[in-house]
């Protein structure tokens, strides 16, 4: 999976500014999106291209249970998020409703990837290669029921054993 | 096995969970209320679409319905979405739905012990986030999206990884002046906001036996700031009690063994425990209200799961009578049954001759939906359990949370104050 960086260096993005409370009344998909980070990057909406991922810090998606986070982003064409962690609504959010990758990371990916860098990222392998930078780096595996779901293709297609 | 392991157990029909082991465990009590409710009959609408049959829930006697977020409606759009909610819990025979402008009805943290609505040692899941503040009547509570809402409310069951369980510990009474939401800004400073991530914190020890029920569901209500699955503590009598008053029966006490583990325990010794602030823009950022910045504020707001259940408006109340606010407040108790009782106790005379303005319940400006929202540059002093960056309304305005003591001195200096220092 390949696409371009939108990199965000700080931790703690909370789904406040992914998608800020006043449109929490809003369900429909693209009008969310036309919304997505608006708190943190008015930028976001017209810089985002389909296929692009996020990269940032520490606990991303912190705070509300608003599936509307992951919706948001994922309509915007996000179809990844690389983060040094997650919190955990909006990764098992991203996960069971098929959105985006949570893709953990470690400081070498975090710190090694810029804003605009072209990875591509094998979640077979656990590799993120940088394209533009010629360097790899390793991603945490999804744990077993993570990875079946993600390859189910969300929590209503995955049969438990 | 911890009281959260033994609860599992129990759920997924195993002797034995431990932390790590990943789980399906059979739901007790499910909760929408007007943002996820709308959110599960979209989700509905496009397992529809895909063929998978949505006619029929597992269970409608176990779910539970709640308007908060947007009630009064703020616009045309939340209007529409409590009209979709009733025609969703019509549809779908769903009795127990809490209706704004019939009855009681109020946040639906608040409503979940208020109405006794889910009882110890349940499985509780709600679609949303502070869905924990019920783990303070001994159950096991937790927010999850509407994808995953909509899977319990087609097959009774949702998967959950056993969390490790971090221990907190009170030793002794909190002093007078020192409320539960002290304690939970001081844990979260102490932690910070994944401090808990994955994780449950639970409390106990002799200061929180001493507790109230509703200072306990303050402490739940913010594990969530701290990044936690859920919050619980161990049931007792005063849970029991609470519960009974309030029609509950068949109460079951599930506690811990003892021979439990935690992953980590923190002690924490009452007497030494101080009024807390967190400064804008997180619940980590925490500061000794004699210590706080001097800033000038332009609002108090009393509201909210987290800080207008009936303690804390008497805990306002207590600072309010007598004096007049400096700055705008607002104080909107957290359901109407604490509503009445403020009016016929005699609080919300108290508030109002203080200059105060009492609203209905509602999320609303806590969440910066609606309703109390603040402008560009605005500073507000909140009972509330967030102050990201455009939390309560615009991305430049700054909120300090606090206990309802705090934001009621601060309502009467304009200032960051602490009760004891009001003259």
């Amino acid at each position: 999976m390949k696409g371009n960086v939108i990199k965000y260096e700080r931790d703690n993005i909370d789904t406040d500014v992914i998608i800020p409370g006043q449109y929490l009344k809003i369900h429909d998909y693209s009008e969310l999106a036309s919304h997505a980070m608006e708190g943190l990057d008015p930028q976001f909406h017209s810089k985002v291209k389909e296929g692009d991922f996020i990269l940032s810090g520490k606990n991303f998606g912190c705070g509300s249970s608003r599936e509307h986070a992951p919706i948001a982003l994922s309509h915007s064409g996000i179809k990844a998020v690389l983060a040094l962690s997650f919190a955990r609504i909006f990764y098992r959010n991203a996960v069971d409703g098929a959105f985006l990758l949570p893709i953990e990371i470690e400081e070498d990916a975090y710190h090694g990837i810029s804003e605009g860098d072209e990875i591509d990222i094998d979640v077979k392998l656990n590799e993120i290669k940088n394209l533009t930078k010629n360097q790899s780096y390793k991603m945490k595996p999804f744990s077993e029921i993570i990875g079946k779901i993600i390859e189910a293709g969300g929590l209503f297609k995955y049969k438990p054993d | 096995m911890n009281i959260v392991e033994k609860i599992l157990a129990r759920a997924s029909g195993k002797q034995q969970v431990s932390p790590d082991d990943v789980i399906f465990a059979n739901v007790d009590k499910v909760m929408v209320h007007d943002v996820s409710g709308p959110g599960v009959i979209k989700v509905f609408d496009k397992l529809k679409k895909q063929g998978i049959n949505v006619d029929k829930l597992w269970d409608s006697s176990k779910v539970w319905v709640a308007e908060d977020h947007f009630v009064p409606s703020a616009d045309k759009i939340s209007a529409e979405n409590i009209v979709k909610l009733q025609n969703f819990t019509k549809n779908y025979g769903i009795e127990k739905h809490f209706k704004y402008g019939m009855g009681q009805y109020g946040i639906c943290h608040t409503i979940s012990h208020e109405e006794a609505m889910v009882l110890p040692g349940e499985v509780y899941v709600g679609g949303d986030s502070h869905t924990n503040t019920t783990g303070a009547l001994g159950a096991f509570a937790a927010g999850l999206g509407h994808t995953d809402i909509a899977y319990v409310l087609l097959n009774g069951k949702i998967w959950f990884k056993v969390p490790e369980t971090l221990y907190f510990k009170l030793n002794g009474k909190l002093p007078d002046h020192v409320m539960a939401k002290d304690l939970i800004l001081k844990i979260i400073g102490d932690i910070g906001t994944d401090g808990g991530a994955y994780q449950t914190m639970q409390f106990g020890g002799s200061g929180i036996d001493e507790m109230s029920v509703e200072s306990r569901l303050t402490l739940c209500n913010m594990t969530t700031e701290a990044g936690a699955k859920t919050g619980i503590v161990e049931p007792d009598q005063k849970v029991v009690d609470y519960l009974t008053s309030r029609g509950a029966s068949n109460i079951n006490l599930v506690k811990g063994d003892a021979d439990a583990e935690y992953s980590k325990i923190y002690e924490y010794e009452g007497s030494e425990m101080e009024p807390i602030v967190a400064k804008p823009f997180s619940p980590e950022n925490t500061s000794v209200v004699r210590e706080a910045p001097h800033v000038e504020l332009d609002k108090s707001y009393i509201g909210s799961c987290t800080g207008a259940k009936y303690e804390d408006l008497e805990a306002a109340a207590k600072i309010l009578k007598g004096r007049k606010v400096k700055i705008r407040t607002e104080v909107l108790p957290a359901a109407i049954s604490i509503y009445r009782r403020a009016m016929e106790n005699g609080l919300l005379k108290i508030f109002l001759d203080a200059g105060a303005t009492v609203g209905p319940p509602t999320c609303g400006a806590c969440c910066g939906a609606h309703m109390g929202v603040l402008a560009k540059d605005e500073i507000c002093i909140s009972t509330t359990n967030r102050n990201f960056p455009g939390r309560m309304g615009h991305v430049d305005s700054q909120t300090y949370l606090s206990s309802p003591l705090v934001a009621a001195a601060s309502a009467v200096t304009g200032k960051i104050t602490d009760p004891r220092d009001l003259k």
